[in-house]
């Protein structure tokens, strides 16, 4: 098998399996058209952005069981701050609502970083506080959202299949592109895959692992945005389902969990196929709620496909 | 053992790296008592020590991955002290370890620029080190071992280091790969620079080194020049006052035992292995003498049930048996005591827990586990043994030795019949190893069966009645101990006939 295919063989797959998905989708609807792909990207979008938070923790070696009320916490934000002003304010809101919230992701690595404890306790602890935090700052379901605002991501400004919510998900590329090919970025797959190998090539642990979850921060902070943009609305319990979607998503999108394997193509894919199934289910006028069943059903198919890839390339 | 007689001058003006004093504890483990270290420009220094002794300790303070709770380093005549391994590197400070520190997810080359690597002279040595041509590209994942360790000392010697540590590289390297390595460092003490050499093999230090520091306990206990007959005294530092009582019990090898057939086994096949015929009698030693993967791994994977037969069978006890678990090979009476001690150990329980293991069915009623039955068996296994229960809070945090005699004391405690030892020793001192020998040694006396590989021809003789020799899966040679003698199976091990047959 040439190497390429054998490197990238799963993300090339993930995207096959969407495109199947697609085609599916098109046979069973016929009219299916630029508006129902348009509700797609909307729905993907603040899920591709917590599989791309994801992403960054888990190559790094940890997991982030706060992306979800992270992404929450930005959503109320931006609703508080936003609520009856203009374009230009609210994008100057969203900036500081980034940088607020990718220094919480920060903080989930420092404090992970320091007192040793493992990421999976500190980041459940660290979840019930960002999402009392959310619930601090809007108690309940609040719209508001300006309307120059939500139209970032909803509408097409340039064509009717390349929707707004689609080439907002270019911001992942622009971060992930020049990190992954610079140092620390090599630093954050080390870290994952061996870490004494990458302390004893000279990679400062600590540091690298806050910048992974810093990054993380980062990305949930997009999808809490993106959630105000597609929804228009405050909520301080949105990101309960995002927390395992991301999960799922990468898992989905080739990401290994035991860290440094993967990339970001992937998992935003997955975040689209697992947009679509509940559309489908609508399309084929079955309950959507089998859609959970169907997602946990797939995951471990494809999982198991995986595993069993690999053990017929050793034999 | 007296005074400890220093061979070289305490005032050393050409000294390129001194450490003295040296001092590092672990909690209340003291890992380097007083260690010192004086390693001239342009040599070859070995640095030697039983397992514990506090070499890894040392080696790691050298390259900044450990600070030293005292003493002092100076390199090149100022004092140094290094925070991280970064920084040892740029005052031209690399070692190399036994495992290689290549991140197995990042290609090679990103590798390179993990470490800022400069990349043409790093190619320049993968020429020296037979390795022209090799794709960068490559992820280290997919490559083999000794080849991830010259990658790993190319890496580190395209910094040009002043002072180059070898960490037990060769451990993990054939013959021919280590011919080369040892060119490498000599090329290296030509330039005038200098290369610590971390080995437990004494034949390599003598063919390589010029001087060797010996510790013991965490101390440097002498420096000694090993070329001019200097093996034997190395070996005397190293064990300190237990050196004549281990020479005492590496008696002359033991005549074959008669006692009735513990296994049998018949025609087996399983992977290289191909249709093996042997038994192993109670009372015996039983040596299995191969080449790196010649079928003992097949071999002793199918007696302790980690691997079904494709063909064949192994009787135990008159009977035909087929293992479909290692818990059926126990039911059996065999025991495996594999070469990786962690693999049978569970690396963050106690030495305690970890022995009573296999005992839990024994000593439980209703379900319930009688800690004080487990107790007093355990403490017995312990003493038995002479386990070092310092640290016994987690075994992991034991020596390698140590580690070895928790993994045979809970066979000890559990109760076996036959004790399948695969390379039981690999990795550990001359000490450790003969107590090793002399307990396998003593359990067959008192009935056992044992078999056992090594790795180490020259082992053969101490510690069995009889060898057998495989080479290409087939059993080629059959010989008493008393004609083992290294050179006899290292002919057979390459699957020539011995000298009187050949005439």
């Amino acid at each position: 098998m040439p190497r390429a295919l054998r490197r990238f063989g799963w993300t090339i797959a993930v995207y096959a399996l969407f495109a199947l998905l697609m085609v599916t989708t098109v046979v069973i609807k016929p009219n299916y058209g630029s508006f129902e792909w348009n509700t797609l990207t909307l729905a993907a979008l603040p899920l591709a952005f917590a599989a791309a938070a994801q992403t960054m923790v888990v190559l790094s070696g940890g997991i982030d069981l706060s992306i979800g009320p992270l992404m929450a916490l930005a959503n109320v934000l931006a609703l508080k701050a936003m609520l009856g002003h203009d374009l230009n304010y609210s994008l100057g809101v969203a900036l500081i609502v980034l940088l607020e919230v990718t220094l919480a992701g920060a903080l989930n690595g420092a404090i992970i970083v320091i007192t040793r404890v493992p990421d999976i306790v500190i980041t459940l602890a660290t979840s019930f506080i960002w999402a009392g935090l959310a619930l601090l700052v809007l108690a309940k379901p609040t719209p508001g959202i300006p309307l120059d605002f939500q139209n970032l991501a909803q509408g097409s400004t340039y064509s009717l299949w390349v929707p707004n919510a689609l080439l907002l998900l270019l911001v992942i590329p622009v971060v992930w592109i020049p990190l992954r090919r610079s140092r620390a970025g090599l630093a954050i797959y080390a870290v994952g895959s061996d870490r004494n190998a990458a302390f004893r090539s000279g990679v400062n642990l600590g540091l690298t692992r806050v910048l992974a979850y810093a990054v993380g921060g980062f990305f949930a902070a997009c999808g809490g945005l993106a959630l105000s943009m597609t929804t228009g609305v405050g909520s301080p319990l949105a990101g309960t389902y995002y927390t395992l979607s991301a999960v799922s998503a990468i898992v989905l999108g080739g990401v290994s969990l035991a860290g440094g394997r993967g990339g970001m193509l992937g998992p935003v894919a997955a975040a689209y196929i697992l947009s679509l199934i509940p559309a489908v289910l609508i399309y084929l006028g079955i309950d959507p709620n089998y859609g959970q069943m169907i997602q946990g059903v797939l995951i471990v198919l494809v999982v198991m496909i995986g595993g069993l890839g690999a053990v017929l390339r050793r034999a | 053992m007296a005074a400890v007689p220093n061979d070289t001058p305490i005032a050393d003006s050409a000294a390129l790296l001194e450490g003295s004093g040296l001092v590092k504890h672990f909690g209340p483990v003291v890992a380097l008592r007083s260690a010192d270290l004086r390693v001239r420009g342009g040599e070859i220094h070995a640095l030697m020590g039983a397992n514990g002794a506090g070499k890894s300790t040392l080696v790691k303070i050298l390259t900044g991955a450990l600070t030293a709770d005292g003493g002092t380093i100076t390199l090149g005549g100022r004092q140094r002290s290094f925070r991280s391994t970064a920084e040892a590197r740029r005052a031209g400070l690399i070692c190399v370890y036994q495992d290689p520190s290549l991140v197995p997810d990042l290609t090679v080359l990103q590798n390179l620029k993990l470490t800022a690597t400069p990349i043409s002279i790093f190619k320049r040595y993968l020429v020296e080190l037979g390795l022209e041509g090799f794709d960068l590209q490559s992820l280290p994942r997919e490559l083999a071992r000794p080849t991830l360790s010259l990658l790993d000392l190319a890496r580190a010697l395209a910094f040009e280091p002043q002072l180059l540590l070898l960490d037990e590289i060769t451990a993990s390297l054939p013959a021919d790969l280590t011919v080369r390595v040892f060119n490498v460092a000599r090329h290296w003490r030509a330039e005038g620079r200098s290369v610590i050499f971390i080995s437990h093999r004494l034949a390599e230090v003598s063919a390589l080194c010029d001087r060797a520091t010996v510790l013991r306990d965490g101390k440097t206990v002498g420096v000694v020049e090993p070329a001019q007959g200097g093996e034997e005294r190395i070996v005397k530092l190293m064990l300190g006052p237990v050196a004549d009582l281990v020479a005492a019990e590496a008696a002359s090898p033991s005549a074959p035992a008669t006692g009735a057939v513990a296994v049998e086994v018949r025609n087996l096949k399983a992977g290289t292995l191909n249709d093996v015929t042997f038994s192993l009698r109670f009372g015996e030693v039983l040596g299995v003498a191969a080449l790196e993967g010649q079928g003992q791994q097949e071999l002793f994977d199918c007696l302790a049930g980690v691997r079904r037969p494709e063909s064949g069978q192994i009787v135990v006890g008159g009977k035909a048996r087929s293992f479909r678990h290692p818990a059926d090979a126990i039911r059996a009476g065999l025991v495996l005591i594999p070469a990786d001690r962690l693999q049978a150990l569970l690396r963050q329980r106690s030495v305690r827990e970890n022995i009573a293991l296999p005992l839990v069915n024994r000593v439980s009623r209703w379900g319930l586990i009688n800690p004080r039955a487990e107790k007093r068996r355990v403490e017995k296994a312990v003493k038995r043994l002479q386990i070092d229960t310092r640290v016994q809070s987690e075994v992991r945090r034991l020596s390698g030795g140590n580690q070895q005699k928790v993994g045979i004391a809970r066979w000890l405690v559990g109760g076996f019949q036959t004790l399948l030892c695969f390379d039981p020793t690999r990795g550990i001192d001359i000490g450790t190893k003969r107590q090793i020998y002399a307990l396998v040694k003593e359990l067959a006396a008192n009935g056992s069966a044992v078999l056992l590989f090594t790795s180490e021809l020259p082992e053969i003789q101490l510690a069995c009645n009889r060898v057998i020799v495989l080479f290409g899966g087939k059993l080629v040679d059959e010989m008493p101990a008393s004609e083992a003698d290294e050179k006899a199976l290292l002919r057979a091990a390459h699957g020539l006939p011995s000298e009187e047959e050949g005439e």
